[in-house]
């Protein structure tokens, strides 16, 4: 479905998974997402390519799985390419026939512009209608707004926006904060990142960083780096006349389905976004923050009803 | 191979044209550049007499206007694209799609590079900069190896430049977050990393600390030097272990690589650093002018004179260098 189909409904999507997990747990966690309330699942490896435990063959076929349970589904590329054969790996996504693609950097925005709708994600730099006007003369139908983006940019946004051009936000979930050519998992292991030997596969949640006085403060996740805390905007949902027109869940190795099941429940009016407030904290360790939104620092907590 | 060389005011510009730089780049004195630091950069009148001091010692003058614009601020880029074009600087710098959208609607015959935040790392990135708006050059991120920039080289529809000296960002440009989740401001929206107001120094008995807006980057001992807080550089606990978990302090260097540079036909080398002084520009300035001359002349027998490498060291973050993602290794 498309959410922008039924204007005062925000669609609920799920992100592609950051981390690296085992073959078996990445199927059995679509499997529970086959039956949950998300209308959108974005599939695929977006940190890095050294990451083979899923193949090409096996994203293919959770998606079609997840589309015959009635999902959209995206297939997410590589937010940074480096090799040649990344390049290509992110061509034939491109030419899959099937499924629509997030393009995730300006190469796989070049090798669909003109030829096939594509969505914008967030790790493109579209920081002004004038980019985004571009793009969608290009063939861009949605866009992820970049995180360190806030409520009243998107507001901005939205005044020039072209019609049923969607708008998409991160809504829960810790914060892609940068990418490297260095892995700093790799590099907490002292080995270099072509040693690696997949060690990132040891930490379905990240490996914590924290400050020389123990503040837990980024998480490291191979070649990203992300934020401690999670972002989560809940109490959007509340109020779907001015937000996005999609938020965004990001795949934790935990409890991901009953986060969905609470933002589906306060979309759906059942539950009021304050209401969740004490159960989504349980599953924010380090703390919730949603700064950024507010046109603040990232890792502050401004609030909202039933927000950080 | 072009030397191009950073200028974060007039002193500078001179400096670095008198020491042999083929191109300098500067920025205006706002948001629209990403070396937004109080008391640098040029206003008109600076502007002018720049172009004056490097046009008639045949010296070309770039500006940078590489952050990225919002809704609510875009003219004011637009303002910063229209001056230089008036100016007829040799070259833009530019990141931002809008931007560049503008730029090669409104003054058509002026030449465009791709800034290094444009975070193009591919020739299919490249190639889209360079056929929808005209983009003649494309600065490579600090992502690439070696093999992998003669690639980008190889197939890129444009000419490339490459960083060759200078404080290293080690996350790709354009898209690092890390200021903005700690500050709010960051390189992309403000054009600062770790902007100096949010850096607090303190002393404890026997520790001196630095903070960015609260939080600890580094504690060394009182007899230890302590770096500028940029977040990558800081000192931090993984699994249990106290480390340069990011990077350590250190600069680029690539004087050891520089015939591998010439070989893959990068087309020009970079120096970082607007935000440094005069005597730096210029002494870096010197040693690189030196170290490409000799290797164009013979690139087989090309070694980095020792006094060049002692200079850069001493000219470097944490008095080190390194070849970054250059070299595998590092990686």
């Amino acid at each position: 479905m498309s959410a922008a189909s039924t204007s005062t409904r925000v669609g609920l999507s799920l992100g592609p998974v950051q981390y690296h997990w085992s073959k078996e747990k990445m199927l059995a966690f679509y499997r529970t997402i086959e039956s949950s309330p998300v209308d959108i699942v974005y599939l695929g490896e977006t940190v890095c390519s050294k990451r083979r435990s899923f193949r090409h063959q096996d994203w293919i076929e959770v998606a079609e799985r997840l589309q015959a349970a009635g999902k959209e589904v995206v297939l997410s590329t590589l937010a940074l390419l480096e090799a040649d054969s990344e390049l290509g790996y992110v061509r034939k996504l491109c030419n899959n026939g099937k499924f629509t693609i997030e393009a995730n950097d300006m190469s796989a925005v070049n090798m669909l512009a003109g030829k096939t709708n594509f969505i914008g994600g967030a790790s493109l730099n579209i920081y002004n209608p004038r980019t985004l006007n571009k793009l969608v003369g290009l063939g861009m139908i949605r866009w992820v707004m970049p995180v360190e983006l806030s409520k009243s940019v998107l507001a901005g946004f939205q005044k020039e926006m072209p019609a049923g051009i969607e708008s998409e936000v991160l809504g829960w979930g810790r914060l892609p904060l940068a990418y490297s050519a260095r892995c700093y998992t790799a590099r907490a292991h002292e080995v270099s990142k072509d040693d690696c030997a997949n060690c990132c596969v040891e930490y379905p949640d990240g490996l914590m960083l924290s400050t020389r006085e123990e503040e837990s403060f980024l998480v490291i996740n191979g070649i990203q780096t992300q934020s401690a805390r999670v972002h989560s905007l809940v109490y959007e949902l509340n109020d779907p006349a001015t937000g996005p027109d999609i938020i965004r869940i990001s795949p934790q190795s935990e409890n991901t389905e009953r986060v969905i099941s609470l933002f589906d429940q306060v979309r759906g009016g059942k539950l009021g976004a304050t209401e969740t407030s004490h159960e989504l904290k349980q599953y924010a360790p380090v703390g919730l923050c949603d700064g950024y939104w507010h046109g603040a620092a990232g890792m502050a907590a401004c609030g909202g009803a039933g927000g950080p | 191979m072009e030397l191009v060389c950073p200028a974060g005011n007039l002193p500078s510009l001179k400096a670095a044209v008198d020491n042999g730089a083929d191109a300098v780049y500067i920025g205006f004195k706002d948001e629209t550049n990403a070396r937004h630091f109080a008391g640098l950069n040029f206003n008109n009148k600076q502007i002018e007499q720049g172009l004056d001091y490097a046009r008639t010692r045949g010296t070309k003058v770039y500006v940078a206007i590489n952050t990225y614009p919002q809704p609510d601020t875009f003219a004011k880029w637009e303002t910063a694209v229209d001056q230089a074009a008036e100016y007829g600087v040799d070259a833009l710098i530019v990141a931002d799609i809008g931007v560049m959208d503008y730029a090669s609607e409104k003054w058509p015959e002026l030449r465009l590079h791709l800034s290094v935040q444009g975070s193009a790392t591919s020739h299919e990135a490249v190639r889209f900069y360079a056929e929808q708006f005209g983009v003649q050059r494309a600065v490579a991120p600090r992502v690439l190896s070696v093999r992998q920039v003669a690639s980008l080289v190889d197939h890129s529809p444009i000419p490339i430049e490459v960083f060759g000296f200078g404080s290293l960002c080690v996350m790709v440009e354009g898209r690092c977050y890390l200021s903005s989740y700690v500050t709010g401001k960051g390189p992309n929206t403000f054009g600062a990393c770790s902007p100096a107001s949010f850096v607090r120094w303190s002393e404890t008995d026997s520790k001196l600390e630095t903070r960015l807006n609260g939080v600890l980057i580094d504690s060394v001992n009182k007899d230890e030097n302590v770096g500028y807080p940029t977040i990558c550089k800081g000192r931090f606990r993984v699994n249990g272990k106290t480390s340069y978990a990011i990077e350590e302090p250190t600069s680029l260097n690539t004087l050891p690589i520089l015939p591998d540079l010439l070989r893959i036909g990068v087309a020009a080398i970079k120096i970082e650093g607007r935000q440094r002084s005069p005597a730096y520009v210029a002494n870096v300035t010197r040693v690189l002018r030196a170290a490409i001359d000799s290797c164009l002349s013979d690139p087989d027998n090309f070694l980095p004179d020792h006094a060049w490498l002692s200079e850069l060291t001493s000219l470097s973050e944490g008095v080190q260098t390194t070849l970054g993602a250059y070299q595998r290794e590092w990686q």
